[in-house]
């Protein structure tokens, strides 16, 4: 109702221009009249449109932003689960033997990124043995395996009070059986984080 | 169930042979009786009476047919034997001897050790046991009635008065010599290598602990235990002195050497072994305490080697050919201090062997099975060892001389037995 009355009125005026005007005299160019009722609701139609555009594209920057941070944080986690199983790979040995395998070394070398950017981190090698010899002796030969891991860490820029060594002889099997395959898997040490290894950082 | 031989008439006449022949014996020994290896005089056990005869009598015909230097001869029809004995008959039964064993009022026995070839009696004694019938106690008590009587017969004291420490589970048990009484050491949540002091009354073992393996000694009467191992890193394989002052054991955070550790102050911990690098566990002493036999890695491959205690003159002892040239370990040195018994590996297994150290000649004791962990009774006999002939390992005894074996412990997998010096009072 309220928006009718002005445009009425508006009406009128146009029709007392006109009939003032006399047929020999070129009619004046019409003043051009400013409805700035309309012009500010085309606006504001312009200005609602626009808002819900950048609206929607902020949401979807933020949809994106937040897919790509997922995405970071997935890759993190990857990243990061990659680097504890690289931290916690076994090595193996040869039967009544300590030193490193040139796998071994490989496996060792992996282990180092994470120990680099983790200073705060403690960790523990754990020496074993197969089944085979004799039960004591063993566990005097598995300490001198995980003193051999440490010594190449430590020889690699890893400081020696971040790492503690203890034996467990053949009591402490990883695989079950008394052939080959499980006393090759027992002949190993064992690398677990025992200070800091809640927050990790990465490498 | 007792195990000694229950004779019929029927093998009378098979043993009527042996009675001549040791009722004519050089008088000149202690008893009428005279021992030699590989004989073993037959000794009548006359029925036990009273109110526990039959552990009495199980015990005593066990403990005496264990020891492996008498033949016990039981009547098989158990009737009590009243009166004046008539020696002729136990003669034709094949008996030597002829035990007669009494319960004594308010606890005790009364033993009579009868000389068949005398024909009297030859040794008498009354013994006190107060402990509860039945109990640990009492048994031990009643081992050593055993033990003395085998010394009456043989001139050598028995082994039935003793125990063996060995390994269960992790845990730390021990069992009479008979294989009876089987009980944990309670408290030792990690135990392991488990050695007797002298007296009988403390051990040493290993246990693991979080930062490594520590050496404990432990009082068995009142159960307290100290640790005794100085640093960490791993703390093995204790052996007391024959003197019992000190102990000694493998500690290294990398390589181990053998340390001596005092009992009580005196210097700190001085070392003995110097294996550069190598495994140096297992020490075990001569009798008289001046030398120490161990395993070293030294070579590359454990062997036996011998060293003065103080580490001086260290020797290879396992030179010899024999075996696979790979892998000798776990020694244990006679009482006697003639020989060292070992585990050496042949055909891929290990075997029980002695070595001479005299002659350095080797005899190989086991054959079947996986045989390892050798310790010897303080007969300088018997040893104790693990193996697995029974299907799972056990803890078996081995008599040296005759190569009867008998299975100590059946159960759950045992190791690492540690046999007792004789036990006079019961921790």
């Amino acid at each position: 109702m309220h928006s009718r009355l002005p445009m009425l009125a508006t009406l009128a005026a146009a029709v007392v221009v006109v009939s003032a005007c006399s047929p020999k005299t070129p009619p004046a160019p019409p003043v051009p009249v400013v409805n700035q009722d309309s012009l500010d609701a085309a606006n504001a139609a312009r200005a609602a449109a626009e808002a819900a555009e950048a609206a929607e594209r902020a949401r979807r920057e933020a949809e994106a932003r937040a897919a790509a941070e997922r995405e970071a944080a997935a890759r993190a986690a990857a990243a990061m689960t990659a680097a504890r199983a690289a931290f916690s790979a076994a090595i193996f040995f040869d039967l009544d033997k300590s030193d490193l395998t040139e796998t071994a070394r490989a496996t060792l070398d992996a282990k180092l990124p994470l120990l680099r950017a983790n200073a705060n981190v403690r960790i523990r090698i754990a020496g074993h043995t197969d089944e085979r010899g004799s039960d004591a002796y063993n566990i005097a030969l598995g300490q001198r395996r995980a003193a051999a891991a440490k010594r190449y860490l430590v020889d690699n820029g890893i400081a020696a009070d971040r790492i503690d060594v203890v034996s467990f002889g053949e009591d402490r099997p990883a695989a079950m059986g008394s052939d080959e395959t499980a006393w090759s898997q027992n002949r190993r040490d064992e690398f677990e984080i025992i200070v800091g290894g809640e927050t990790l950082r990465l490498p | 169930m007792t195990r000694c031989v229950y004779l019929t008439l029927g093998a009378v006449a098979l043993l009527t042979t042996l009675a001549p022949a040791v009722a004519a014996q050089d008088p000149g020994v202690r008893i009428g009786l005279t021992y030699t290896a590989g004989t073993r005089p037959g000794v009548y056990l006359l029925p036990v009476t009273g109110p526990y005869q039959d552990s009495l009598q199980a015990i005593l015909a066990r403990d005496l047919d264990f020891g492996d230097r008498v033949s016990v001869i039981a009547s098989d029809s158990g009737a009590p034997v009243n009166g004046p004995l008539n020696y002729q008959l136990y003669a034709r039964l094949g008996a030597a001897a002829v035990l007669r064993v009494e319960q004594a009022m308010g606890g005790g026995v009364s033993v009579e050790l009868h000389g068949v070839g005398a024909a009297r009696v030859l040794q008498k004694k009354d013994v006190r046991i107060t402990a509860e019938p039945l109990s640990p106690e009492w048994r031990l008590a009643v081992h050593r009635v055993s033990d003395e009587v085998e010394e009456w017969v043989t001139g050598v004291r028995g082994v039935a008065a003793t125990r063996i420490l060995f390994n269960r589970n992790g845990a730390l048990f021990t069992v009479d010599s008979d294989g009876a009484n089987v009980r944990q050491v309670p408290n030792v949540a990690s135990g392991f290598s488990p050695a007797w002091h002298p007296n009988g009354q403390m051990i040493a073992y290993s246990g693991y602990a979080e930062d490594g393996s520590h050496v404990y000694v432990r009082d068995l009467t009142s159960g307290s235990t100290r640790r005794v191992s100085f640093d960490i890193g791993v703390n093995l394989t204790p052996a007391f002195s024959p003197d019992g002052k000190s102990v000694v054991f493998a500690y290294g955070s990398d390589a181990s050497d053998l340390w001596n550790v005092p009992l009580q102050g005196g210097e700190g911990p001085v070392r003995i072994t110097v294996g550069r690098g190598s495994v140096n566990v297992q020490p075990t002493f001569s009798p008289d305490g001046r030398r120490i036999a161990f395993a070293s890695g030294r070579l590359g491959r454990p062997e036996i080697y011998i060293t003065d205690a103080d580490g001086a003159n260290p020797q290879w002892l396992t030179t010899t050919g024999f075996g696979d040239q790979s892998y000798r370990s776990d020694p244990s040195w006679a009482p006697d201090g003639r020989s060292v018994a070992f585990q050496t590996q042949i055909e891929g297994r290990f075997q029980v062997a002695t070595i001479n150290l005299r002659d350095r000649s080797v005899k190989q004791h086991t054959i079947e099975g996986i045989n390892e962990q050798p310790s010897w009774a303080p007969d300088g006999r018997h040893l104790v060892f693990t193996s697995t002939r029974g299907g799972s390992r056990q803890m078996w005894v081995l008599d040296t001389e005759s190569g009867r074996m008998r299975q100590l412990t059946t159960g759950a997998p045992s190791r690492m037995g540690a046999w007792s010096p004789r036990l006079n009072g019961t921790p």
